[in-house]
């Protein structure tokens, strides 16, 4: 019944996939093996020198790669928590049978997440700007002590975090919704008989019913994390001295401003490395629980 | 008690859509004041007189219409480029059994751990090598290896009903004819959440393109930004602030527009499992 052609049922799925196949080999595989390649060779006057691990070697000593490292965990740690935190809050919030406006909730704390980074980033550094921002106005108004956000180390890595939760909470959010949508009713209802309060509601059906989704939130999060980018070299360039250097702006600055090829790659083979580690944690973390 | 949670409730979501709401006004507002009036303490928060006089200052600064061409285009051809490619490998990877298919949709959910700074600099090397630096395809090319793209087509092609795809065989439909004139029109939903998500992705990209383009007249709209905001020499926020409503417009007004797609194309990848 088919009709002869080249293009059969038996060949059709080889010519779907082959063009994305190819795509990855050349913008993908390729670069991760040469990036490993790349990562025991140093650029001496234009030409490849090979040398063993002397990169790694020299990444495990070098305090700026520590201290990126260790923003990186800071954002990590405080960051993600009060992100997935706060999502979760807002998101029973608009959940609730009594909430009128549901619909104007979910819009106006999702539209952060649209933004472009650099645009928004801008937009905090003007809002946070020590002698004239309308952050510490509204600081001093309530009593309190302008903050130097972008010159001091702690400051300037709260001004990050606070940056980057703006962007990315109602983007959390809006995917822990579908995960409370998803609870069938029957069991809420259930619980209202029991007489179940608003708390153990939320401790005992909602959150163990959408821990998968807040697994999920917080693996793409630490993803996200470890990758910042964007943020600091828009709003503190990575200071004050190196304070709020990440390992991706370590990684451009040695690759592309200092042109250092070799050592850019092993920082991008440890990030992947580091990053793997904690994937594969926060899953069996996960998984213990059950 | 009841009444505390309820006034509580209604307390957290004001206080949510007030901050996240007020710094697209501040970007608005400020827009239309001279940079004084930003900078006084508290800064001027009303819609001022200036914008014509800034956007005046802007296009001496940044070419504002090339970049947007530019960030325009880069955008479009990368859209229909990734829908193209991502709903066949979707298809074919949701609705047919072939050899090395486990090892394909393996590695591609599996490069989504791998942080793609790590593949910029043998990019970089390859787009010197093709001599295709500070072009648009250098930018369009290596970010079409995008697994979350695929990942999302594949999820939405699994319902599809093999039934549908089984008649148009018995109809006499080739297969290239069943994927473009029976499959892609009945999971429309799912382009457009595909649409958005790419589109909104490269428009809002910043580290490859300022890693590829080096000159100022490719420039993207963020990379305009960034130099505009990197340039110390008589630094105007009015004229930066202005420059960045101008490039969060558009997708605003197309968020706005497509506000389904946008939320499908983020919960893609979280349900439908």
């Amino acid at each position: 019944m088919n009709k002869k052609s080249f293009i059969n049922q038996k060949n059709i799925a080889y010519i779907l996939i082959a063009p994305i196949v190819v795509i990855f080999l050349i913008f993908m595989v390729y670069p991760i093996l040469r990036s490993l390649y790349l990562s025991f060779f140093e650029l001496v006057s234009g030409s490849y020198e090979f040398v063993g691990l002397k990169n790694y070697a020299a990444l495990f000593k070098d305090e700026i790669f520590y201290k990126s490292l260790f923003n990186t965990c800071i954002y990590l740690i405080v960051q993600v928590p009060v992100m997935i935190g706060g999502a979760l809050l807002i998101a029973v919030a608009i959940e609730q049978k009594f909430i009128k406006g549901k619909a104007f909730f979910r819009t106006t704390i999702f539209l952060p997440s649209v933004t472009a980074l650099v645009a928004y980033a801008l937009v905090f550094k003007v809002l946070l700007n020590g002698d004239h921002g309308l952050i510490n106005y509204v600081i001093e108004l309530f009593g309190g002590k302008g903050i130097n956000w972008f010159y001091e180390e702690w400051p300037a890595r709260f001004a990050i975090i606070i940056s980057i939760t703006w962007r990315w909470l109602g983007y959390n959010m809006i995917i822990l919704l579908a995960g409370i949508q998803s609870i069938p009713n029957e069991l809420m209802e259930a619980a209202d008989i029991d007489g179940a309060t608003f708390w153990d509601k939320l401790f005992y059906i909602t959150i163990p019913m959408v821990k998968q989704i807040i697994l999920f939130c917080t693996i793409t999060s630490t993803i996200g994390t470890l990758q910042l980018f964007d943020e600091p070299f828009i709003l503190t360039e990575g200071g004050p001295n190196y304070a709020t250097i990440t390992m991706g702006q370590y990684l451009y600055n040695n690759g592309f401003r200092y042109l250092k090829f070799g050592y850019a790659s092993a920082i991008g083979y440890v990030m992947t490395v580091i990053i793997a580690l904690l994937s594969v944690f926060q899953f069996k973390a996960t998984k213990e629980k059950e | 008690m009841k009444k505390v949670g309820r006034i509580f409730g209604y307390i957290v979501l004001a206080i949510g859509a007030f901050l996240s709401l007020f710094p697209f006004y501040f970007m608005f507002v400020s827009g239309t004041n001279t940079n004084a009036q930003i900078l006084s303490v508290p800064p001027k928060l009303t819609i001022g007189t200036e914008l014509v006089k800034n956007f005046a200052i802007l296009s001496g600064k940044i070419d504002l219409l090339q970049s947007t061409w530019n960030t325009l285009f880069i955008s479009v051809v990368y859209t229909v480029l990734a829908l193209l490619l991502f709903s066949a490998a979707g298809y074919a990877l949701a609705k047919f059994e072939f050899k090395g298919k486990k090892i394909i949709y393996g590695f591609v959910m599996g490069s989504m751990m791998i942080p793609s700074l790590v593949m910029y600099v043998p990019l970089f090397e390859m787009m010197i090598k093709l001599n295709l630096t500070d072009s648009y395809w250098a930018v369009i090319l290596p970010l079409l290896a995008n697994a979350f793209g695929i990942f999302l087509m594949r999820q939405n092609m699994l319902a599809f009903p093999t039934a549908l795809m089984e008649a148009g065989r018995i109809d006499g439909v080739g297969e290239i004819g069943i994927f473009f004139k029976i499959v892609l029109p009945n999971i429309k939903p799912a382009l457009g959440a595909l649409v958005i998500y790419m589109f909104t992705s490269m428009w809002n990209n910043f580290m490859w393109p300022l890693i590829i383009l080096g000159s100022e007249d490719k420039y993207t709209l963020p990379i305009a930004l960034a130099m505009l905001d990197g340039n110390p020499t008589n630094k105007n926020y009015a004229v930066i602030l202005l420059a960045t409503a101008v490039a969060t417009l558009p997708i605003l007004i197309i968020f706005l527009i497509f506000q389904k797609q946008f939320v499908a194309g983020v919960m893609g990848g979280a349900v439908k499992e």
